[in-house]
């Protein structure tokens, strides 16, 4: 059996039944020693102890933009291939990549007031993290919005990738512009500028958090399958009931 | 483990994290339980799918 057999939404259900509760418990394992070594980390010289909002702030933030990219590829796989799995993968993703970015745009006001003075300034980084915010939002009332799952699909796989040209604008905008918030310190050249102390902590809460994200992802797109194959045969009852 | 003089902010991050994640969980897991309810009544009303499986049957 190859990859791509997993693809259909039958033996994708069997996979799925079989290997989620093996990454639930990885997950649960994960977190446990991400949140055991964020609390142990030591305060950092500038921002004392409000350094540990980071170990959850950035994971976050990361995720916010991920998956929106793992909705643009399933955008394409709409677009270009029609495959049956990709308007599921990336309809499932959007409620999660929402919380994600709400808890990116929240903890980052939590930090933000202690550090510098103020919940909310409109520079480039916040206000471009806020509008991808928006944009699932839009994303999930699209999907709401029309009944037919096959044109809502091609209607939101469109505006994903229209999307999708704001990740790179999130990714620069420290560097494009003068920004308040500080440019990356862990994804960048020359690699990371911070200390193993709060780099370990960051990194398995960033692990703990993306395989949370693949949980809840898979999790949520059998449910999605299992609501289209809902829908399919209640048309099928309408219309024996209607002959 | 002191926490100094923002402990209110860090607290208030590390609780609301932990109750959106949780809250996503359970609807999850509640979606899941209503679909498959669902999909049950279906299989109680005699309606089977074109493969001729049962609608309950999610392998």
């Amino acid at each position: 059996m190859t990859l791509i057999d997993f693809a259909n939404p039958t033996r994708f259900l069997t996979l799925t039944a079989r290997i989620l509760p093996w990454l639930a418990g990885l997950t649960a394992i994960l977190l446990l020693i991400g949140l055991y070594q964020s609390a142990m980390a030591p305060d950092d010289y500038q921002q004392g102890a409000t350094v540990k909002i980071m170990f959850i702030h950035v994971p976050n933030a990361w995720l916010s933009m991920f998956v929106w990219g793992v909705m643009s590829l399933a955008a394409l796989g709409t677009l270009v291939w029609r495959h049956p799995l990709a308007d599921v993968a990336a309809k499932a993703a959007a409620p999660i990549g929402a919380c994600f970015t709400f808890l990116a745009l929240v903890t980052g006001s939590l930090w933000g007031r202690p550090m510098w003075g103020t919940y909310w300034e409109w520079d480039a980084r916040l206000t471009s993290v806020l509008i991808l915010f928006l944009m699932y939002l839009g994303l999930i009332a699209l999907w709401r919005a029309v009944e037919d799952p096959s044109r809502a699909a091609r209607a939101a796989a469109v505006l994903t990738l229209v999307g999708a040209i704001n990740l790179p604008i999130i990714k620069f905008s420290v560097d494009w512009w003068n920004t308040l918030h500080q440019p990356a310190s862990v994804l960048r050249m020359g690699g990371p500028a911070l200390d193993r102390a709060f780099l370990i902590p960051l990194l398995v809460m960033a692990m703990a958090f993306s395989l949370l994200f693949l949980t809840l992802h898979l999790a949520a797109m059998r449910n999605e399958i299992l609501r289209r194959r809902v829908r399919s045969l209640q048309m099928m009852q309408a219309s024996q009931r209607s002959t | 483990m002191s926490l100094g003089p923002y402990t209110s902010f860090i607290v208030t991050s590390y609780v609301l994290v932990t109750a959106v994640v949780l809250t996503l969980i359970a609807w999850i897991a509640i979606d899941y339980r209503r679909q498959k309810q669902r999909l049950r009544e279906l299989d109680a009303s005699g309606i089977v799918r074109r493969s001729g499986r049962s609608a309950t049957d999610i392998k």
